[in-house]
């Protein structure tokens, strides 16, 4: 085989493997190892020193009896529930508003873009802030006094609410490139026909910028599945909405680091990337219904 | 006649309306930073003030010579800038270097090779973290910048976006330097690595703020304060001060600062470089 390429596809060939060696080595050392070694580790109990013990399939019954698995898978797909639909949403609408022929767009870009070169541990601790029930300015402004962040029900609401805060910006730079990408000439056409605005929005609108749509909907659900920054900073262990706001991650993080119990935190890594494969599954099947990809 | 001016008031309902909403938007986006910088320098009694006052006494840096003193700042800063620093050359040099070899070489086990990357990138972080935090433990490097960077070594997502920025631009300008003479690392190195500037940029910026922001790797590598970043350092003030809300803002203040100076400075390119991306 070797000796039927030439010398320069052979040099070629040789160039190819000595650049992406780097890589690669790194990739399976730093990756593709350690993701064999946390599906196994799942099976295992961590003895301390990096041994593990083969426990078949123990740590998953017990996290499958465990009401606090339970509670903050629950709470996961909650912060979903609440952050994503209502994120686009609103990313949707600024990047309309911004489409719309308006002055200073690029300082408004500008604005709405700034949290997400912040440090989310900076982000929270300010919300904190805001959120406090005693002194914090929010319930100033509503005139009520709401425990935000300590009482269960609403601590995942708060989390929702920065998370959204902080995300918005960078999905409404994303669907604006959507939006500039619709050609003028096809509402020039329609308005001709005397259509209305909300009519024009439903007809060329949300099919023209729904492959958009689709694509920041996966990000943020996968970035959503996956929360675990702001909950950490918001949930300190002395929070008693600590396990009423936990998310997944932050359950792995506490099992894995704290409590010390690695094999029982892969399990739960284990479990959240396959609800996470689940989820976009399901988002790749749904979106023949409403994505359209050919006008 | 009427028509033409019932045509006009609604055109002008309709910008107000825009201006309204994107105004009000711009408001409750700024408005926590701009709490933040005013209660840095409130004394604590002034910022449990009910009703609040909205403006502070005095301007004072007492708050941030507190937080500087109960959080080694310097430290962080140091950790910070050497960790984005080492990711970004690391991502951009090996990156460019696979990049370039997926897109324009031909080798045997290519495809193979690029589902490794693929296989990276679709999954979460967190799946990696206890046997890399292990290998980290093992080599006794705990502790270090060297930590810190670790995970970041390689980029699977950087492969995978530079791998674009060489398929677009045509094979025609890598012959004409091969046929110059110029062997396959020359062709990369002077002609083609030049050309993909913009996409470098970007991948640097994303890289640079993804690695400041990141929380849970810092948190488990690294324990010994001095070690730690502005994200992981920041967190350990919130169990200090529970109540002190003016220390808290001025420390949120210095973790933010400089990466918020590089963005106002290079806001075109971190919009693009970030939203550009496709975000990970």
């Amino acid at each position: 085989m070797n000796n039927k390429l030439s010398a320069a596809a052979r040099r070629e060939e040789n160039w190819g493997w000595f650049m992406v060696a780097p890589t690669i080595i790194g990739l399976v050392v730093l990756n593709l190892w350690p993701f064999v070694q946390t599906l196994y580790a799942s099976f295992c109990e961590h003895e301390g020193f990096g041994h593990y013990k083969f426990i078949g399939l123990q740590n998953y019954v017990d996290m499958f009896m465990n009401a606090e698995f339970w509670k903050a898978t629950w709470n996961t797909i909650y912060f979903c529930i609440l952050t994503v639909p209502v994120g686009i949403a609103l990313a949707l609408l600024i990047a309309m508003l911004l489409n719309a022929n308006v002055r200073f767009k690029g300082g408004f870009r500008t604005i709405f873009f700034l949290p997400l070169v912040c440090a989310p541990a900076a982000v929270a601790m300010v919300w904190r802030w805001i959120f406090n029930g005693e002194y914090g300015i929010l319930n100033q402004i509503l005139g009520v006094k709401i425990q935000w962040i300590t009482d269960p029900k609403t601590a995942v609401l708060a989390v929702a609410i920065v998370s959204v805060w902080s995300s918005i910006g960078y999905d409404a730079v994303l669907l604006l490139a959507g939006l500039q990408n619709i050609p003028k000439s096809l509402y020039e056409a329609n308005s001709i026909d005397g259509a209305g605005k909300v009519q024009q929005f439903f007809t060329i609108t949300l099919p023209m910028v729904s492959p958009t749509l689709f694509s920041v909907l996966i990000m943020r659900l996968m970035a959503s599945m996956k929360i675990y920054d702001l909950i950490y900073m918001m949930a300190d262990e002395t929070n008693p909405a600590l396990t009423d706001m936990q998310s997944l991650m932050y359950l792995f993080y506490r099992s894995s680091f704290v409590a010390g119990d690695r094999g029982y935190g892969s399990a739960i890594v284990i479990w959240t990337v396959g609800l996470i494969l689940l989820v976009t599954l399901v988002q790749f099947q749904g979106q023949k219904k409403w994505v359209t990809y050919d006008i | 006649m009427k028509n033409t001016n019932s045509l006009k008031r609604s055109y002008m309902i309709n910008k107000a309306l825009t201006y309204f909403f994107l105004i009000l938007g711009a408001v409750i986006m700024i408005f926590p930073f701009l709490w933040m910088i005013l209660t840095s320098s409130k004394t604590v009694p002034e910022s449990m003030l009910i009703p609040p006052t909205f403006f502070p006494k005095q301007l004072m840096l007492d708050n941030f010579k507190e937080a500087i003193a109960s959080l080694p700042f310097a430290n962080l800063y140091w950790n910070t800038i050497l960790m984005v620093f080492f990711r970004v050359v690391c991502a951009v040099l090996f990156s460019s270097m696979a990049g370039y070899a997926f897109a324009k070489l031909k080798f045997r086990g290519k495809n193979i090779l690029f589902g490794i990357v693929l296989i990276q990138m679709s999954l979460p972080s967190q799946i990696f973290i206890i046997p890399q935090y292990q290998m980290v433990a093992k080599m006794g490097m705990a502790n270090t910048i060297f930590a810190l960077v670790f995970p970041g070594l390689v980029s699977a997502f950087g492969v995978f976006f530079l791998r674009q920025a060489y398929m677009s631009i045509p094979d025609e300008v890598g012959e004409a330097a091969y046929l110059d003479g110029c062997n396959q690392w020359q062709t990369f190195y002077k002609i083609m690595f030049p050309l993909t500037g913009t996409s470098v940029a970007a991948l640097t910026i994303f890289t640079a703020v993804f690695a400041y922001g990141d929380l849970m790797w810092p948190l488990v590598v690294n324990s010994d304060l001095k070690m730690m970043t502005l994200s992981s350092g920041l967190s350990t003030l919130r169990g200090q001060f529970t109540t002190n809300f003016p220390v808290l803002m001025a420390g949120s203040l210095l973790a933010m600062l400089p990466m918020v100076v590089l963005y106002l400075i290079f806001q075109r390119q971190f919009v693009e470089g970030i939203a550009g991306t496709g975000g990970k």
